[in-house]
């Protein structure tokens, strides 16, 4: 109690004043959000350590979103795949079913306590919108969610929902009309609205200092493992597995394990169709540096530094950049990036549902999909935790279609 | 002396107010653009920004982003850019042209390489809508080593001592953004936009030029009356999305749309 947020200065030094991570980061933002980027520096610092912030975001991680989250022993798993142990880092049990809500809450009561009644935030698989639009409704806020037009028709149950929960959702027609279009489109309501308007960046991305108040709410994923893991197994995890888009699950399973270099972190890329169709989002496995939505990061692009479509059946891992703190560990070689095609998700989509009773959202399938693998070359005596970020209620249309199921 | 020094000096002299147009490299089709250009300096435009294409346009309204993506489905890149006003100087030595854009495509090329194309081509200066001070660092001494101007925004929301140090940052000219929102945004209070405008002339002794906002002969009217000259975009990029089949209309329409704003400004400042 009481611990200020993200308080891990033992475990890592970055970002530096700048918003830095290595040669990633900054603030590559029209000068119109400079002052806002400035005050929310300025609000965040003073405010992650001020005993009633940081008391009210301890009640509602654990009254309204039910933290901590089990570490659940996936016994079942563990026998099919006979190696490493496999434990679930269950943030599907979380209120509205994913980790997103864990930086929601927070950001929420950044915009309450900074005195911003309207909410904006982008969405791909439409978790972070409903995250958003949940926490609106609990602190009373006026909330508009950014939603590619591609992907309003394949979630459409969470489109519905962010509705009930009075968030007007606005669909974006222009470019790829997916997550990476919604961000540019929040980004411009915000220039036009910063007066009032909070912006709810859902994912370590984005200008300084969104990748690191994101990674600090989130970081309580890691945290909770690192205590449950000692005091049920008596020791560390040997691996931990996220799936990363913009890398906030990951960003938040991996940080406080940074400097516990015995455990192996790594991050589970969409490979779409494969990593050599070029039809995946995949930008530390097969990107290049380059400059996109308020940060330098791994970006997929092509010879002229135009940013290139992706493809991921997950719309929630469908983005063309990751957050610079993932660039960062993954030349300092402290995280491993690999990547997962559609094909191997939706396989551990169906195992999870069959060997544990436990829907996984399909952008988790790809942790689990490289994390079961993983434990399968390891010792029995070993750990794998796979962060199960999501569950897979929205996904049940997409399943459907692909099983030539029809669902009304 | 720069072009863009020489270019305010003369209107100075003959007591006028610098129209800056801007279009989008490519948009609608490659082979208008450099006739576009001549067409407007013809009809009294006095600095032309080119946009250079970018695929996330992140702080433009509609009308400019539709511009960039008609401008791609050419694969129209930084590199052609370049070539377009390597083309526009055949004819054309005195008129100051500015790339505007995002800082991807330049980060790509690598600045060095960038900095040395521009100037070969003739571009006299860089606006890049994404890169803060903070973040240009290593790009302006790759520009100015060719004697490329770097040139800043302005906020309605900047801070006095911001203010003070991206005047003192910028060359050329200093660009401010006359509203919070995109460009293309409708409503515009001059009143406001004046007052501030006075307020922060006090920061830099070089020239100071609005944007965003400015549609027609009357607004450009307007901000002459007190800025040192009014920047046109999205009402010149209107004309490009209205007659995308039809370029020799485009080069008329733009040129007759520039006349108008020349007439109106020149108006107010030699009246």
């Amino acid at each position: 109690m009481g611990k200020p947020i993200g308080d891990n200065t033992e475990v890592s030094t970055m970002p530096t004043v700048d918003g830095r991570y290595g040669i990633y980061g900054g603030r590559y933002v029209s000068e119109v959000l400079i002052a806002a980027l400035d005050e929310l520096r300025d609000s965040y610092s003073r405010l992650k350590s001020d005993p009633d912030f940081v008391a009210e975001i301890e009640r509602d991680l654990r009254n309204y979103v039910g933290r901590e989250s089990p570490l659940y022993f996936a016994e079942r798993l563990t026998r099919e795949m006979g190696g490493a142990r496999i434990l679930l880092k269950r943030e599907d049990l979380n209120h509205t079913g994913a980790h997103k809500i864990n930086n929601c809450i927070g950001q929420a009561l950044l915009a309450k306590y900074m005195g911003k009644p309207r909410v904006i935030a982008e969405t791909g698989a439409g978790q972070h919108g409903v995250a958003s639009a949940t926490v609106a409704a609990r602190f009373g806020l006026k909330c508009r969610v950014y939603m590619g037009s591609d992907d309003i028709a394949r979630q459409s149950l969470n489109v519905y929902r962010m509705k009930l929960l009075g968030a007007e959702v606005v669909p974006v027609t222009t470019g790829s009309r997916t997550l990476k279009d919604a961000l540019s489109e929040a980004m411009r309501d915000w220039v036009a609205n910063v007066d009032d308007t909070y912006y709810i960046i859902g994912t370590v991305a984005g200008p300084h200092p969104y990748p690191m108040i994101v990674r600090d709410f989130q970081s309580v994923i890691g945290k909770e493992t690192k205590k449950q893991c000692l005091a049920d197994y008596n020791q560390l995890p040997d691996a931990i597995v996220a799936c990363v888009g913009g890398g906030s699950n990951a960003m938040g399973i991996f940080h406080p394990f940074l400097q516990d270099e015995e455990v192996r972190l790594i991050g589970v890329e969409p490979a779409g169709k494969g990593i050599e169709t070029g039809m995946h989002a995949a930008p530390l496995s097969k990107g290049q540096v380059g400059v996109l939505h308020g940060n330098k990061t791994y970006l997929m692009q092509d010879e002229n530094g135009q940013i290139l479509p992706t493809h991921s059946i997950s719309a929630g891992l469908d983005y063309p950049g990751v957050g610079p703190e993932h660039s960062w560990l993954k030349d300092i070689k402290r995280a491993e990036y690999v990547s997962v095609t559609d094909e191997q998700a939706l396989h551990a989509f169906r195992q999870l549902n069959l060997l544990e009773g436990i829907l996984p959202a399909l952008e988790t399938a790809h942790a689990l999909s490289y994390g079961a693998e993983l434990a399968s070359k390891m010792g029995k005596d070993e750990i794998v935790v796979i962060n199960l970020s999501g569950r897979g209620d929205k996904d049940i249309p997409t399943m459907a279609k692909i099983d030539g199921i029809s669902i009304s | 002396m720069s072009r863009i020094s020489n270019c305010f000096e003369q209107l100075e002299a003959q007591n006028k107010k610098a129209l800056i147009p801007y279009v989008v490299a490519g948009d609608p089709v490659p082979d208008v653009t450099v006739k576009v250009m001549h067409k407007m300096v013809e009809m009294g435009a006095d600095l032309i920004e080119l946009g250079v294409p970018f695929s996330e346009p992140e702080a433009e309204g509609a009308v400019i982003q539709v511009a960039h993506e008609r401008a791609l489905e050419h694969n129209v890149s930084l590199r052609d850019t370049i070539q377009m006003v390597a083309d526009f100087r055949q004819n054309d030595k005195t008129t100051p042209v500015l790339l505007m854009g995002y800082i991807n495509p330049i980060e790509k090329m690598g600045y060095e390489e960038f900095a040395k194309l521009a100037k070969a081509a003739g571009v006299d200066a860089s606006l890049l809508v994404n890169v803060p001070p903070e973040e240009g660092v290593e790009l302006e001494i790759a520009l100015r080593k060719q004697d490329i101007d770097t040139i800043y925004l302005v906020a309605p929301t900047t801070t006095d001592t911001r203010a003070a140090y991206l005047c003192a940052k910028s060359t050329g000219f200093i660009y401010y953004v006359s509203l919070k929102g995109t460009t293309g945004a409708s409503t515009i209070n001059m009143d406001e936009v004046e007052t501030r405008f006075n307020h922060l002339k006090q920061f830099t002794k070089i020239p100071m030029v609005v944007g965003f906002g400015i549609k027609d002969g009357a607004s450009a009217a307007r901000v002459a009356e007190f800025a040192d000259g009014s920047v046109v975009g999205s009402a010149i990029v209107q004309i490009f999305a209205d007659n995308k089949d039809k370029p020799d209309i485009i080069v008329e329409s733009v040129g007759a749309l520039i006349s108008e704003m020349r007439t109106a400004m020149d108006l107010v400042s030699v009246g």
